[in-house]
């Protein structure tokens, strides 16, 4: 088990590595850096412009890309994330931009996909009741909405909530009230927690809605099936046989799908955390984006790719031990 | 092709008690159809789409307003006779804007998600059934794909595209879409292929394209339309996504994602600008997840709601029911 589990994380770090590579050598490739300093009124002159260019290891006339990615993996494997557009040292921005997202997105991904998975359960077994009826309508109308809908929508109804209670019990701006409040006092986790509530159902409900769409379909499949029969015949009770056999059994398809979640769900971050101004890897890489930022883009690429690895290793983990025949 | 005949023979039992009427012949497409029919909630969605369509094709000829037109007597004036869903900041109709958005979702979504589940077929399909080098390789593809985070790779590449038609956000939509459903086709195919109608055909000497086309995608045939109509609704939202921040359809153009990018600048005193152009992708993804929810059940011979109001004796139904769903997904030897 123990080999098969690190032939799988040799497997997703390897995959990784590319990925970040692809992602910095198509930002490489399709962005041009120097349109910053060339929209400047009055243009610099072309030696500055040269000068600027070579500090980011961003010069795309005067250096190939295959040079500038061998200087930028020179850079990570010495700790050097390169330097943003602004003068910034890209690694001191995504120091502090990871935690944020992170937070986002811990809390989300425990909520949407455990609660995907119950209610796809349980909308399997009861078929066609009540439950099921509910849930396949929300979750109909969840997959309707894309994230920044559901964010604009959650957004409106905090400030009918809010009016309408006269409190200010649900934030939708920003991750804390005050940036400079202390860590972890009482008062910080709460505020901070009325702060998460929207964007973390923003973010989540979406993969509630996926996750129990497709373990309500392979739940199905399995409550047909013989064995179901044969647990119930041999005298279990219909949930012991639901449960321990049945739903066993169907969230091993399902278990591959909570690992790729992971790029869904930092997409839903993006989102959210532009329209809930969060200061968190989502929002710099659109704001990187219109600057043609090559190393902060590649820097959102390496975050995301340690997203996947990190929820590649849970889902190794959850199929190795739901299905014993991986573990031969 | 089990499915299929029991189908047929669940059928024929219910309407034809004689059983060798001319109802035998009744075909699978007629029969899904069927069934489809009597979902409510399935035939309302195909309605919806239906009338989308119409209304996004041929309402912009009705409506006296081009999306390029510019009333300059009416800025941002809420929704009237002269402008049914009101007008924006520069007096473009919102309207005509509205529908020339939900052109581009309907285009872009409907021949996106048949063109990745049908690519996530066949190579989900090649790498189950053909196992060993071809599995490696194939599988190898899906699991990169799937750590590129569709959405930041098209975010990063539309500088490139910027300059070109909208058309080319349907292959690249699908070229970052497809892996999911492949991963699970691959799944299926990997159990498939040890059942006893596969390895007949394979010992008749059909050849492997062939059992690929002929039997296998088609025991999976249900969770492939599942997953196309899925699929559509995640074109639909992967292209409005991207024009939402900017990436995907430029202007003068519009979809719409950037028509509610710019009503949700003025939410409190402008709805008219959000609700219509949010209202329009809302209740168009509804339909087509219902539609999609509808045929689940049409293509599932031991749905409940699917069953005609005649119900055989219970006995009888028991008895008839247990061939038709071997599980695919479990078999421990």
């Amino acid at each position: 088990m123990a080999a098969y589990l690190l032939r799988r994380m040799i497997n997703y770090l390897f995959l990784v590595i590319i990925a970040a590579s692809v992602t910095y050598l198509l930002a490489a490739w399709i962005f041009h850096p120097e349109n910053n300093w060339l929209a400047r009124h009055p243009q610099p002159s072309w030696s500055v412009i040269h000068a600027e260019l070579k500090a980011r290891n961003e010069d795309e006339t005067l250096t190939p890309i295959w040079t500038r990615y061998a200087n930028w993996v020179n850079g990570l494997l010495h700790g050097n994330m390169g330097i943003e557009i602004g003068g910034n040292s890209v690694a001191q921005d995504m120091g502090r931009r990871i935690g944020v997202s992170t937070r986002l997105l811990a809390l989300s991904t425990v909520i949407g996909s455990i609660g995907g998975v119950v209610v796809g359960v349980w909308g399997a077994v009861r078929q066609y009741k009540l439950f099921d009826r509910v849930s396949t309508g929300a979750s109909l109308l969840i997959f309707a909405m894309p994230v920044f809908t559901l964010a604009i929508l959650l957004q409106m109804f905090a400030t009918w909530f809010n009016n309408a209670t006269g409190t200010h019990f649900l934030y939708y701006v920003n991750e804390v009230s005050n940036p400079n409040q202390p860590f972890w006092t009482w008062s910080d986790l709460v505020d901070r927690f009325e702060h998460l509530i929207l964007p973390t159902l923003s973010v989540s409900l979406g993969s509630v809605a996926y996750f129990s769409r497709y373990q309500r379909a392979t739940m199905l499949d399995i409550m047909g099936s013989d064995f179901l029969r044969t647990a119930r015949a041999k005298g279990l009770t219909k949930n012991r046989a639901i449960f321990k056999h049945g739903a066993r059994t169907a969230i091993i398809p399902v278990a591959t799908l909570l690992s790729y979640n992971a790029v869904l769900l930092f997409t839903g971050a993006v989102f959210t955390e532009v329209i809930f101004t969060w200061h968190g890897m989502g929002e710099w890489f659109i704001s990187s984006i219109g600057q043609n930022d090559v190393n902060s883009v590649a820097a959102v690429g390496i975050f995301t790719s340690i997203l996947v690895l990190v929820a590649g290793l849970i889902s190794e983990v959850i199929t190795v031990t739901l299905d014993p025949r991986v573990r031969v | 092709m089990s499915l299929n005949a029991n189908a047929l023979v669940d059928e024929a039992g219910s309407t034809d008690p004689i059983g060798d009427g001319p109802q035998v012949s009744t075909g699978r497409g007629r029969l899904v159809l069927k069934r489809f029919l009597r979902n409510r909630a399935a035939t309302i969605g195909l309605v919806i789409v239906v009338l989308m369509f119409l209304s996004a094709f041929v309402g912009p000829d009705i409506d006296q307003w081009k999306y390029t037109d510019i009333d300059f007597e009416n800025f941002q004036t809420p929704p009237s006779g002269a402008h049914w869903f009101g007008t924006t900041q520069t007096g473009q109709d919102m309207f005509a804007l509205c529908m020339r958005g939900l052109q581009k979702s309907l285009i872009i979504g409907l021949v996106g998600g048949v063109l990745t589940t049908a690519f996530a077929a066949l190579v989900g399909a090649c790498a189950g059934y053909y196992g060993r080098w071809a599995d490696r390789i194939l599988s190898w593809f899906i699991d990169l794909f799937l750590v590129l985070p569709s959405f930041l790779m098209l975010s990063i590449l539309s500088p490139w595209f910027r300059g070109k038609t909208w058309m080319i956000l349907i292959p690249l939509l699908a070229a970052f879409a497809w892996m999911i459903t492949a991963r699970i086709v691959r799944a299926q195919a990997m159990s498939l292929k040890n059942r006893e109608f596969v390895s007949a055909a394979r010992f008749m000497g059909v050849p492997g394209w062939r059992i690929i086309l002929r039997h296998i995608l088609p025991n999976i045939a249900s969770l492939l339309i599942i997953d196309a109509v899925l699929n559509v609704a995640a074109t639909i939202l992967g292209e409005v996504n991207l024009s939402f921040f900017g990436f995907g359809v430029q202007a003068p153009d519009v979809s719409l994602g950037t028509l509610i990018d710019t009503g949700q600048q003025d939410i409190g005193s402008y709805q008219w600008l959000l609700v219509f152009p949010m209202a329009c992708l809302v209740v168009l993804l509804l339909a087509v997840n219902m539609i999609g929810d509808g045929l689940r059940d049409a293509l599932d011979p031991n749905a409940q709601g699917a069953k005609s109001k005649v119900r055989r004796p219970k006995a009888e139904r028991r008895d008839s029911t247990p061939v038709l769903t071997e599980p695919v997904t479990v078999e421990v030897d």
